[in-house]
């Protein structure tokens, strides 16, 4: 199984490449991409200089243009296509319609992943991409089950991609509009979920209180550990009772499923973040890479390092992981 | 140019309502003013109050009264039990169908059918890849704004018809997880059908008690309704051709006769807009369609007392 690792700087690409990462995923300083924060992300100089070094390295690189571009923003998109081939990506990885009709279009080489943006969580739906744009590679949602993720891969006409580890989003990707709600931008309009100039982190007698667009996401006491307000992941009231309404503050981490996973036919592991730090993606990609080296070594005595699980632990968001939907008790 | 009126659809229910309040509701509908009446399950694969040949015989009764019937599909489809019931409502040859997912749309190329609120068409080059393949119509994405409708309109293909939700609670996500099953402590697979309980959802506030969500199942709706009545002149004049709203447990009909008699122009859309408020479960918003936050809710007329306009914004 195919290792990708995520790389919003060009340290972080250094750090997973050098970590045992299969490929990494970049994207430009823009909002073309899904993760457009202040900071992150590549110019022109820094992705040529990032690609010798992982091509050197025999490390794919992967671009992500995964937004949904509107007519006043679309020569920003278009242009993204057309350096991301001059460059030579290994893939674009993409999600709306009219990035692939362009791509394939203009760029026929090119090599097209379906972004989990791209909301594709049944063969039908993928087949759609194949059929129209030749597709190579599916990133899926983080809704299914594994068992459902083992019943797609039989259908499904090219090769899946699932997230193994790091932030779990609980909403179908690609349409969730939670963000714009609250705060005006979205994963799917701007490339942003929650947007720094729409956070607030106010310091009260009782604790923190941390707020999106002025609305309260949630209170955390002296002893709390502070979340980054996004929406799906506060505490708010229903009913006369305050909890997490959505989803608690979790991150997936797929690790003891790893020969499920393998067994199902699932071609690359995807590691989330790349909002993250170099040193967590070090620390990540070893880890990672230990355990599917161990999964491709011997499947059925694959068993987690504690030692691993002790590193992912340390580094997850939050305190606690999860298998996410992987495990239907969750759902 | 001569401006049309345009058409009124009622989007699918939402919610998961009784077959009783179904059939009475529809059979309130077949006597009111709109011409595009969506039905289906478009949120949970597992509600099983009406089955494909309930909604197909439920079609034929809106038919005979007027009405063109669309079948609407589910946004997140899952399971190949979701895809079986998929494939029908597609090969149904009776009744135009809304795809909520790129799965419907694959099985709908070739055919005309209706791109709904799941689909992303955010830019003419994919409203065009579209239109090659059959739609004939097009819902546009809730979350964007004005400017971006007044462009895609300028370049649409002219045979594709664009359908823009005015009115309704707005679906903003849709998860794995039931919402309304987790407010019960119940298990998505044991959920004892609980969203029953709740025909216009479950109010989420923030906890100063700002409303903010309604949790409806495995979707997730805002607290306060998109409201684009007053806007209605101006998307008259864009050439919207259908105007979409949203049904509630309450008030649906009376919604639909505002909404008839501004785009008649049978009185200015300010006379009416403070009714519309009342039938908002908790208020309304239009954030959106002013390239805000969807929550917001801006300028609602001109010449709108400011004390009135800014209420309850955040």
């Amino acid at each position: 199984m195919e290792l990708v690792c995520p790389a919003g700087s060009l340290p972080s690409l250094k750090a997973a490449v050098d970590h045992g990462a299969d490929a990494v995923y970049i994207g430009f300083r823009d909002q073309t991409n899904a993760r457009h924060f202040a900071g992150l992300n590549f110019d022109a100089v820094t992705m040529e200089t990032g690609i010798r070094y992982a091509r050197a390295r025999g490390t794919h690189v992967y671009l992500a243009l995964n937004t949904y571009p509107q007519p006043a923003g679309w020569p920003r998109w278009q242009t993204a296509v057309d350096r991301a081939a001059d460059l030579g990506v290994d893939a674009l990885i993409a999600a709306d319609l009219g990035v692939f009709d362009y791509a394939t279009s203009t760029w026929p080489e090119l090599r097209l992943h379906l972004s989990v943006q791209g909301s594709a969580a049944n063969y039908e739906a993928i087949r759609f991409y194949h059929e129209h744009f030749g597709i190579k590679r599916v990133v899926l949602p983080r809704v299914l089950s594994l068992r459902q993720v083992e019943h797609l891969v039989q259908f499904c006409p090219v090769e899946v991609e699932v997230f193994g580890f790091g932030s779990l989003c609980v909403m179908m990707e690609g349409r969730c509009f939670l963000s714009s709600f609250a705060a005006g931008e979205s994963p799917n309009s701007c490339g942003a979920c929650s947007p720094a100039r729409a956070v607030e982190w106010r310091e009260t007698p009782t604790g923190l209180e941390t707020r999106l667009g002025g609305m309260l996401i949630d209170r955390f006491g002296l002893d709390e550990k502070a979340g980054y307000p996004q929406v799906c992941k506060g505490r708010y009231q229903v009913n006369g009772q305050t909890y997490y309404a959505l989803e608690e503050p979790n991150s997936l981490n797929t690790l003891s499923l790893l020969p499920q996973i393998r067994a199902a036919g699932v071609t690359a592991i995807k590691i989330e973040g790349r909002q993250r730090s170099p040193t967590y993606i070090s620390q990540v990609a070893r880890v990672w890479r230990a355990a599917i080296d161990a999964c491709e070594r011997d499947a059925a005595g694959f068993v987690p390092r504690p030692e691993w699980v002790a590193q992912l632990n340390k580094v997850s968001e939050g305190t606690h992981t999860t298998l996410g939907a992987y495990h239907r008790p969750w759902r | 140019m001569t401006e049309r009126i345009p058409r009124l659809a009622l989007g699918a229910i939402p919610y998961y309502w009784s077959r009783e309040q179904i059939e009475l509701f529809y059979a309130q509908v077949a006597d009111a003013p709109v011409e595009i009446v969506y039905i289906g399950e478009t949120v949970c694969a597992k509600r099983k109050e009406m089955r494909t040949r309930d909604w197909l015989a439920l079609g034929e009764e809106l038919a005979a009264a007027g009405k063109d019937v669309v079948l609407s599909t589910l946004v997140l489809l899952e399971a190949e039990a979701d895809l079986r019931t998929l494939r029908r409502i597609c090969a149904n040859g009776r009744f135009m169908v809304e795809a909520n997912d790129m799965g419907a749309v694959r099985l709908l190329q070739g055919e005309s059918f209706v791109a709904g609120p799941g689909i992303n068409i955010y830019n003419d080059r994919a409203l065009t890849r579209l239109a090659a393949l059959g739609l004939k119509r097009w819902v546009f994405p809730v979350e964007l704004a004005r400017d971006t409708l007044v462009a895609l309109q300028a370049i649409r293909p002219a045979y594709i018809e664009t359908e823009m939700f005015v009115y309704g609670r707005i679906p903003l996500a849709y998860s794995a997880r039931c919402f309304t099953a987790r407010h019960l402590n119940l298990q998505k697979d044991d959920c004892g059908f609980c969203c029953h309980a709740y025909p216009d959802g479950l109010l989420v506030s923030s906890q100063e008690g700002a409303p903010f969500l309604n949790l409806n199942g495995i979707q997730t709706q805002s607290a306060q309704t998109y409201n684009l009545l007053t806007q209605l002149p101006e998307l008259i004049e864009l050439g919207i051709d259908v105007l979409r709203i949203g049904p509630q447990r309450e008030h649906t009909l009376e919604i639909i006769e505002i909404f008839d008699r501004v785009r008649r122009g049978e009185g200015e859309p300010q006379d009416f807009d403070c009714m519309l408020e009342g039938y908002a479960p908790v208020r309304a918003c239009n954030g959106y369609w002013h390239d805000e936050p969807g929550i917001s809710q801006h300028d609602t007329y001109p010449g709108m007392h400011p004390a009135l306009a800014s209420q309850d914004v955040l």
